[in-house]
């Protein structure tokens, strides 16, 4: 049987890191991963800790604590620009996940399917590292490398998520598609945020998930949105050309054939959803 | 660690090892077995609690999150000696059937109901879309939660108005307050534990290493050396499921060894741990391979890895499709389907002296009796079986699972011992639904009047005999559908295949075969032009009619009816549905209809039930009821129809259930028999008892009865006489009933069964055409169910086996390996299922009690070919394999696209 810490501070959340253990923080990936075996590793939960809970606005844009979970982000008052993430947080799984799972158990856990990856790569988020050594930030892209692979370091814990504000009024969306209603693995799913200026795309980036190994962002489509009015031709413009940064591929949940033809129409639709 | 926080209002300490999950905790320490565990992964809810007032799935929590927070479980929801507003209401919607889930669901609506007490149906959906239900199909649920303020509580029905009151279930307090002890809840704290140790190989030889060193740890560690008789399945003739394989493997999730042990101890050894060398084989997978003229044999003495066929032959078919004004064909697959009971196979055993009690969750206590004295070679007398609740069954635990294990490691060891499957393994053990090919040509006259069929369905029965025999020879006799065909030639067939075992799942079969039909009957009403509703009632099997196998329908055939009930919901529908797609974008609607008859009890076999009424010197009426009830309400409908039977209030009967030391054989809780079956034996022992009674006052037939206290007063006109119970003595009434058949010749002909329910059942779907989506709107079902003993059963019956329809069309596969949890393996939940309509139609029954038939397998039947009609009509596309996935329907979207331009 492993050791057992539950520190209160962040400080004593560190020094436990320095040898080997897992983190533990709503435990919606970490038990189910452990169904019928005994849990002898050493586990830090790192759930008491109060400081990395909790949403603030910094001078830059917004700090979502690591340990927030999906329903406090959905009952946050925040910017339309989070709208997207607030979608996405009341589909993943059932209200029983939500009240549990956190934002950056979603992250650390580095699923393709992870709903919470897609609107957070769209909002440009940073993923805030922190070890006895210090404080680093990587772009969330570059933060989960693979399959349940991350950029974290031994000693690293995730403490939040930033992000950044944007320039212009944003509209942002998120859309999924799975098998049936509730407690649901994405068959596919899109998110994307649209800043506007002048009845113009100033700025975007759509990011999709659960087709390809790490959801990706569309550069491709994002350039071609850039300029164009803000209304509802806005679907018109998605091509397939611009689904190059996928590798859909297929499982038990759907052919790979069928994920890219349903991400055109998810993002079409999600586009579209953005205009009012 | 000591974890302190407050627990239904009072304040718990617990000490442990802090990453132990609430629900154990709950559970195992704290003496709360109201949370149930149904996957410990976050899948099901049934372990749903609220920490700090919200809903969390309290598997997903350790203890040393808990500290100094706010628990609230299932027990703290009644008012001392009172149930709670949501509790009251769920008791009197019917909303709990096995019960397994209600724990979960009420926590879930009490999140809800403390926000609002007057939610809304899209508010309900999103509080419960985390708490799955296999048997309700949530109509009830729902109904009860959007009612909390105001539930009906119907008076209880007086002496001789029981059968078709909407009495609610006499177990369901036991239910809604969590007290219900199922297979898991009540193990004996001193027992030792085991964990099976299972093939992840579909086909392999292996040999054992040194288990020297496992059994210094372990008390005992078993394997296919230790069982008596090492092969068991239901046929008397075919034991041919090892308890523990012996060098040979046949299915992924076969169990070879059995490690018994303290708890905590056998899941702490790893299944790498256990020195099993394996030799892995190529499997036989599916129907193909295992009928290849070169395949090798799954089971050595089964030729042509051929398990049975056999068919119904009447008139000529072949000749008879020459003169069709219409000919459809189609081949129909369908996938392994898991039952998915929230309750996983569970159970404890302690030997009594010479004798082994097995406390289990089961469906069938008899035949586990007979089958587990045979696996220990002991006397039937020798084992006692004590079904606990039973949290779903649906067929799967028709078989044997933890029994034999159990028992045999009890018997040595001399020490309660205990065994409960986790998610992933009960679905690798249990037995699945049979894949199906069904090919299917029907053909019609320029009326629409069907004149020919020729069926063959070909099923993958998986690695063990189980109730393949059973699907095989029920399928020929309901292949051609619920109508009158003169020209009939069915066949059906199972093969032995590397897959796991294919046994009992609601309906035996016939679920595929109407996929089959029911696609051939809208074809051949599209190609005569004639209404697809009215095409199936033009040719409905009804009274007078003789069936394929040559047996004439002499009463209780209600197919014409149901129809007629639906007629008015249909047309409205297409109407909707035709004003919707005008409106042109990428929904489509579509309406569909399916129809189904279903044999009532065993196919050509003998299947009685004995059942006992007693009424005690002390005044104790007891109905001695071997049926179990797995959910479907058996209990209640027992007593309501032995209540009648005898003439005194349902309220006055106290029930034994189950118990093979205390009650008789009913038989097993299968082929929808116990209302029709059980219920008559019931009633026939309740008028022997009422007999002996009317004879010891001299009264008349129609005398009243009343019972106080040891007193029984019975009132014949004027004349009142009073019996002292004490005085005359313990009365006991019995009653046996076998329902009448005759075997089936090489031709199939014959009385398979005395008599059949029907149904027709409607869906309203919505389809995305752009992303093949299915949306099921509306469920309309009218079933004959000969008389409704208990509306309110009935209708959970119906709503619960539609959604097991809706889940098999749209959503289920069992891929062994791949979709092994709840997480990766779908069934419908809250959010999928619509509301669900029911029509109840009475065609008196004569030989049933009170008219009944027999309603626990028909609601599935017809949904999957109503949906999939509705697809068809919306889209054009025919299904020819279930589930119809959302990248199964695009393609079918994109095919027909490219064939119309
Ligand atoms: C029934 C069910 C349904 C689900 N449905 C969905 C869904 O629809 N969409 C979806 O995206 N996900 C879904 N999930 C997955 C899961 O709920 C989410 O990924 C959730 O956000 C994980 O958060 P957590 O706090 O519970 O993670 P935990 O289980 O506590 O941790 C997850 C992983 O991340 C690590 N970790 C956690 N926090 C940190 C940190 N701060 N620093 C470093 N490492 C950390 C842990 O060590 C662990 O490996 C579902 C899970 C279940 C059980
Ligand atoms: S047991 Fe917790 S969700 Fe299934
Ligand atoms: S009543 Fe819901 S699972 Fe049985």
């Amino acid at each position: 049987m492993g050791d057992y810490l539950r520190p209160r501070d962040l400080d004593e959340a560190l020094q436990a890191l320095t040898r080997p253990c897992t983190v533990l923080a709503g435990g919606t990936d970490f038990y189910p991963a452990r169904v019928g075996r005994s849990v002898t590793e050493d586990v830090l939960d790192i759930a008491g800790i109060a400081a990395l809970r909790g949403i603030s606005e910094t001078p830059t844009g917004w700090r979502l604590g690591a340990t927030t979970t999906w329903s406090e982000l959905v009952e946050a008052e925040l910017p339309s620009l989070f709208d997207g993430l607030k979608q996405a947080g009341r589909e993943v799984g059932g209200r029983q996940i939500q009240n549990a799972g956190t934002l950056a158990g979603n992250i650390c856990n580095a699923s393709p399917a992870a709903d919470g990856v897609p609107p957070l790569l769209a909002l440009d988020a940073e993923v805030e590292i922190t070890s006895l050594a210090g404080n680093r930030s990587l772009a969330l892209a570059a933060f989960i490398t693979g399959v349940r692979k991350t950029a974290l370091r031994p000693g690293e814990l995730v403490t939040a998520i930033h992000v950044p504000r944007t320039q212009h009024a944003a509209r942002a969306g998120f859309v999924k598609l799975g098998a049936r209603r509730y407690l649901v693995i994405s068959i596919a799913m899109a998110s994307a945020v649209l800043e506007v200026a002048d009845g113009k795309v100033a700025a975007a980036r759509v990011a999709v998930g659960a087709c390809s190994p790490v959801a990706q962002r569309l550069p491709a489509l994002e350039a071609a949105l850039i300029g164009m009015a803000f209304d509802k031709s806005l679907s018109n413009r998605v091509e397939a050309t611009h689904l190059a940064p996928l590798s859909p591929i297929d499982d038990v949940r759907g052919s790979a054939a069928y994920r890219s033809e349903a991400v055109l129409t998810l993002l079409r639709r999600l586009l579209s959803g953005l205009v009012p | 660690m000591k974890v302190a926080f407050t627990l239904n209002g009072t304040v718990a300490e617990w000490e442990g090892v802090p990453v132990t999950r609430l629900a154990a905790a709950l559970r195992d320490d704290l003496g709360c077995t109201g949370t149930k565990i149904g996957c410990d992964a976050g899948d099901c809810g049934a372990c749903t609690v609220l920490l700090d007032g919200r809903q969390v799935c309290s598997c997903l929590v350790a203890m040393g999150q808990v500290e100094g927070r706010t628990v609230e479980t299932v027990e703290g929801l009644a008012l001392p000696e009172m149930l709670a507003a949501l509790q009251a209401s769920f008791l009197a919607h019917g909303a709990a059937q096995c019960g397994i889930c209600t724990p979960g669901m009420l926590i879930a609506a009490e999140e809800l109901v403390r926000r609002t007490v007057k939610p809304t149906r899209a508010e309900v959906e999103d509080f419960l879309g985390g708490v799955l239900c296999r048997c309700t199909g949530y109509s009830k649920i729902v109904d009860a939660v959007m009612a909390v303020t105001s539930p009906v509580r119907e008076a209880d029905p007086a002496a001789g108005e029981a059968v078709g009151a909407r009495l609610s279930r006499v177990d369901g307090i036991a239910k809604v307050t969590g007290k219900d002890a199922f297979g898991a809840d009540a193990i004996p704290a001193d027992a030792l534990w085991i964990r099976v140790v299972r093939s992840p190989h579909a086909r392999a030889r292996f040999t054992l290493g040194d288990l020297g060193p496992l059994r210094k740890r372990l008390a005992a560690v078993l394997t296919a050396a230790d069982v008596p008789f090492n092969g068991f399945g239901i046929y008397p003739d075919i034991k041919d499921q090892p308890v523990l394989a012996d060098g040979l493997v046949r299915y992924r999730g076969e169990a070879v060894v059995a490690l018994v042990g303290a708890r905590a101890e056998v899941p702490a050894i790893r299944d790498e741990d256990v020195p099993i060398v394996w030799t892995p084989e190529p499997p036989l997978l599916g129907i193909d391979a295992a009928t290849a003229p070169d395949a090798p044999l799954v089971q050595a003495d089964r030729p042509r890895n051929l398990l049975l066929e056999g068919g119904v032959k009447r008139g000529d078919a072949d000749a008879a499709f020459a003169d069709c004004a219409a000919v459809s064909e189609g081949v129909f697959e369908t996938a392994f389907v898991e039952h998915a009971y929230i309750e996983p196979e569970a159970g404890w055993a302690e030997r009594v002296g010479d004798r082994i009690e097995i406390h289990v969750t089961t469906q069938t206590p008899y035949m586990d009796r007979d089958e587990v004295a045979n696996v220990m070679q002991l006397r039937p007398e020798a084992v006692r079986i004590v079904p606990t609740a039973c949290g779903g069954g649906f067929g799967g635990k028709l078989d044997l699972s933890v029994q034999p294990l159990i028992g045999i490691a009890a018997w040595k060891l001399g020490r309660p011992v205990a065994c409960v499957y986790t998610r992933p393994e009960s679905m690798a053990a249990s037995t699945k639904r049979h894949p199906a090919r069904v090919t299917a040509k029907f053909g019609c006259d320029a009326q629409g009047k069907l004149v020919a069929c020729d069926v063959r369905a070909t099923f993958d029965t998986g690695a063990y005999a189980s109730w393949g025999p059973t699907v095989a020879n029920r399928v020929p006799v309901h292949a051609m559908g619920p109508y009158a065909v003169p020209n009939v030639r069915t066949w059906g067939e199972a093969f032995f295949t590397n897959g796991p075992p294919a046994g009992a799942f609601r309906g035996f079969g016939v679920p595929q075969a109407a996929i089959a039909h029911e696609a051939m009957m809208d074809e051949l009403a599209d190609a005569t032009g004639i209404d697809r509703l009215e095409f199936r009632h033009r040719n409905a099997l009804r009274v007078g009619d003789t069936t394929a196998t040559g047996q004439v329908l002499a009463h209780s055939a209600g197919l014409a009816q149901c129809l007629d009930a639906l007629r008015p919901a249909w047309h409205e529908a297409q109407e909707k549905a035709a004003a919707f797609n005008a409106a042109g974008g990428p929904h489509r609607r579509g309406v569909g209809v399916g129809c189904m008859w279903y044999g009532i009890g065993n196919t050509s076999m003998s299947n009685p039930s004995r059942m006992r009424v007693g009424l005690s010197p002390t005044g104790a009426l007891t109905l001695y009821n071997g049926a179990v009830d797995i959910g479907q309400g058996s209990n209640t409908i027992m007593v309501q129809i032995a209540a009648d039977a005898v003439g005194l209030p349902a309220a006055q009967f106290a029930l034994v259930a189950g118990d093979t030391d205390l009650t008789t054989d009913a038989g097993k809780t299968s082929a929808s028999r116990q209302t029709f079956v059980s219920g008559r034996a019931a009633e026939k022992a309740g008028q022997d008892l009422r007999q002996q009674i009317l004879r010891l006052a001299n009264a008349g037939p129609d005398a009243r009865l009343s019972l106080e206290g040891a007193m029984l007063a019975v009132r014949d006109g004027t004349e009142v006489r009073t019996l002292d119970l004490a005085t005359v003595g313990p009365l006991m009434g019995e009653g046996v009933f076998d329902p009448p058949t005759t075997p089936l010749d090489a031709d199939g002909q014959g009385v398979p069964y005395a008599t059949y329910a029907f149904a027709a059942q409607m869906a309203e779907v919505e389809v995305d055409i752009e992303l093949g989506t299915v949306k099921v709107l509306r469920i309309v079902a009218a079933h004959d169910v000969g008389k409704a003993i208990n509306p309110t059963l009935v209708e959970g019956q119906i709503q619960g086996g539609v959604a097991q329809g809706l889940g098999l069309a749209l959503m289920e596969e069992y891929l062994p390996g791949r979709t092994e949890n709840l997480h990766d393996y779908l069934i419908p939940t809250v959010g999928d299922v619509p509301a669900i309509e029911c029509i109840l139609i009475e065609d008196r029954e004569p030989l049933g009690p009170s008219g009944a038939k027999g309603v626990g397998e028909p609601g599935l039947v017809p949904t999957a070919p109503a949906i999939l009609g509705a697809v068809h009509h919306a889209t054009g596309v025919r299904t020819y394999r279930v589930p119809l996935l959302p990248h199964r329907l695009r393609e079918g979207i994109v095919q027909l696209k490219g064939k119309t331009p």
